[in-house]
């Protein structure tokens, strides 16, 4: 019931501050399309940095392949809304135009989603055998696959890339995926299957002695973190309405990596603050022109001198507020004999 | 179990009942860890069977096995440091919840009642073992005799039939052995299993244990019950020490 009345809220609010943005809630209070696109991104790399961090903050895979599973949601949405958009559109023409866009986003996303998570599961099985720097190499390995593959293919343009698809994401949806994978992760994290992967993480070969399989959780939580990723991606690729494989490189993984990094492997918020401080520090240090990377890679050696386990650590936003329990009440009292 | 051309253990007849308690013992390097890691699945035994409850078990992966009914402590402690006291219990416990991913995300009614139920078998297990005062400590800041009870308490939590507890008074001074004995038997009588314990620490092998089984070379070369065993020539010769 809680979770029902916040959902609504949650909508309510992000479709006035939708409003809000472009203009139409307060006529002449509106923000430039600039920081409006901003905005936007930082949204979409929340989902792709909260859900990474599901599989590397929490279960302690290191993947970095992360941008190819969004590449496979990116481009599977975008080559369905183009190929059927009409005839979902059609089959939805009673209803209002906005009516038919938000079903046919909500189906290419679906798809994107599966076809992402399908990629994770298969990636995942035989490569999360491997541990540490093995399995950051093959995850990178396959996200380079994806994307040369995806490359290749010439009905989603190849080289060219692919346009044509309708502008279908915005602020409201983005913000929508956004606060459901926050909200999807925090309960994974914070049950009886979140205590296992966290156990995973912390010691594998206990955890599985202790009746936990190891293997099909961690493919579990790689399934989930992918087709994360993959709605990413086509929010993605229904915003920019361009997709080129470039975009899906493996400096994209490692700027995801990066944003967990600093915003703390382990930590939700973390995740969310890293995603938005990436963001904010790579278009803030426009003006610096060519000293622009240099400035960056500095500003992240200093976060990482002053913390190096990320700004927030392993711990959420809220428990810094929280008055330190530990520090404050008595010892625990010694073992009884 | 043979590693390459080095026969780890080799000729062992162990055979366990409920509510008995057992002890492993022999110099190092006489095979007892492998025997622990050939019965709970770490390693493939390279000949032999094992049995448990009529069933074969070699081959089976160490989490299923557990799930069957066996559980164990590491001599080398294993907890999940960066979690606290209470959750290494509860991710023992999940292996006997219904508890799954889609539960976690939909948060059903179910899910709360069993969440609440494995909160409360939780604590009392804690209890059981003294570690209620540091329910909400991260497991790596407790101290180290601590960490051994908890390691205990985290296996008794997959509900076993067979406790296996490797060294679990190392490095605990004689008074806390000797909790660790009075602990053991207590377990042992409320939960009617099998304990088979590998120990260095001759007060607590002789002190809890019903039947000795001596490892020397990876081949028993004893099997009695205790006062038997510390007068057998063989075993004082290869382990025990004269004088």
């Amino acid at each position: 019931m809680r979770a029902l009345v916040r959902s609504v809220v949650l909508v309510a609010v992000l479709v006035l501050l939708n409003a809000l943005l472009v203009g139409k809630l307060v006529p002449g209070v509106s923000i430039s399309p600039y920081f409006l696109q901003i905005l936007n991104l930082a949204g979409i790399n929340i989902i792709l940095a909260v859900s990474l961090n599901l599989i590397n903050g929490f279960t302690g895979q290191f993947s970095i392949g992360h941008a190819g599973f969004m590449a496979i949601g990116a481009y599977v949405s975008a080559f369905l809304s183009i190929t059927f958009g009409e005839s979902i559109r059609s089959a939805f023409s009673f209803a209002p135009a906005t009516v038919q866009d938000s079903v046919l986003l909500l189906v290419v996303l679906a798809a994107g989603a599966i076809a992402a998570a399908i990629a994770g599961f298969l990636v995942g099985v035989p490569s999360l055998r491997l541990r540490g720097d093995y399995l950051a190499i093959v995850t990178l390995g396959f996200g380079e696959i994806i994307r040369v593959f995806i490359l290749n293919i010439d009905a989603v343009g190849g080289a060219r890339g692919l346009g044509g698809m309708p502008r279908l994401a915005n602020f409201f949806w983005i913000y929508l995926f956004a606060a459901a994978t926050v909200a999807m992760v925090t309960r994974i994290v914070n049950s009886s299957f979140g205590r296992t992967l966290i156990a995973i993480r912390e010691d594998e070969i206990a955890a599985e002695a202790m009746g936990v399989n190891t293997t099909r959780h961690k493919v579990l939580s790689f399934v989930v973190s992918s087709a994360m990723a993959g709605v990413a991606g086509g929010l993605f690729a229904h915003y920019l309405m361009y997709l080129h494989t470039n975009s899906f490189t493996f400096i994209k993984s490692f700027e995801i990596i990066i944003m967990i990094v600093i915003g703390g492997l382990g930590s939700i918020t973390g995740s969310v603050l890293g995603a938005v401080l990436y963001i904010v520090l790579t278009e803030g240090l426009r003006e610096f022109a060519q000293y622009r990377m240099v400035l960056f890679s500095l500003l992240l050696v200093v976060i990482m001198i002053v913390r190096p386990g990320g700004i927030l650590g392993h711990r959420e936003l809220w428990t810094f507020f929280r008055r330190r329990r530990a520090a404050e009440a008595p010892a625990p009292p010694a073992v009884p004999g | 179990m043979r590693f390459g051309g080095l026969l780890a253990v080799n000729e062992l007849d162990l055979s366990l009942e409920p509510g008995q308690l057992y002890g492993l013992i022999g110099p190092n390097g006489a095979g007892k860890t492998t025997v622990f890691n050939v019965i709970t699945g770490v390693y493939r035994p390279t000949a032999g069977d094992i049995r448990f409850k009529e069933h074969s078990i070699v081959g089976e992966r160490s989490g299923k096995i557990t799930r069957r009914g066996i559980a164990r402590t590491f001599q080398n402690i294993r907890l999940f440091g960066e979690m606290t006291v209470l959750e290494n219990v509860k991710v023992a416990a999940h292996c006997r919840q219904t508890a799954d991913l889609a539960s976690a995300v939909f948060r059903t009614p179910a899910h709360h009642t069993e969440e609440e139920r494995v909160d409360r078998q939780s604590r009392e297990l804690l209890e059981i073992f003294h570690l209620e005062p540091y329910a909400n400590e991260k497991a790596k800041n407790l101290p180290y005799g601590s960490q051994r009870r908890l390691e205990i308490a985290r296996a008794m939590a997959t509900l076993p039939r067979l406790l296996l507890l490797d060294e679990p008074a190392a490095g605990m001074n004689p008074q806390e052995a000797r909790q660790l004995m009075d602990l053991i038997r207590w377990v042992r009588d409320h939960f009617d299993m099998a304990i088979l314990l590998v120990e260095h620490n001759m007060k607590v092998v002789m002190g809890v244990c019903e039947t000795v089984h001596v490892l020397d070379y990876g081949a028993t070369i004893a099997v009695g019950p205790p006062a038997e065993i510390q007068r057998n020539p063989k075993v004082i010769e290869a382990y025990l020490g004269g004088a």
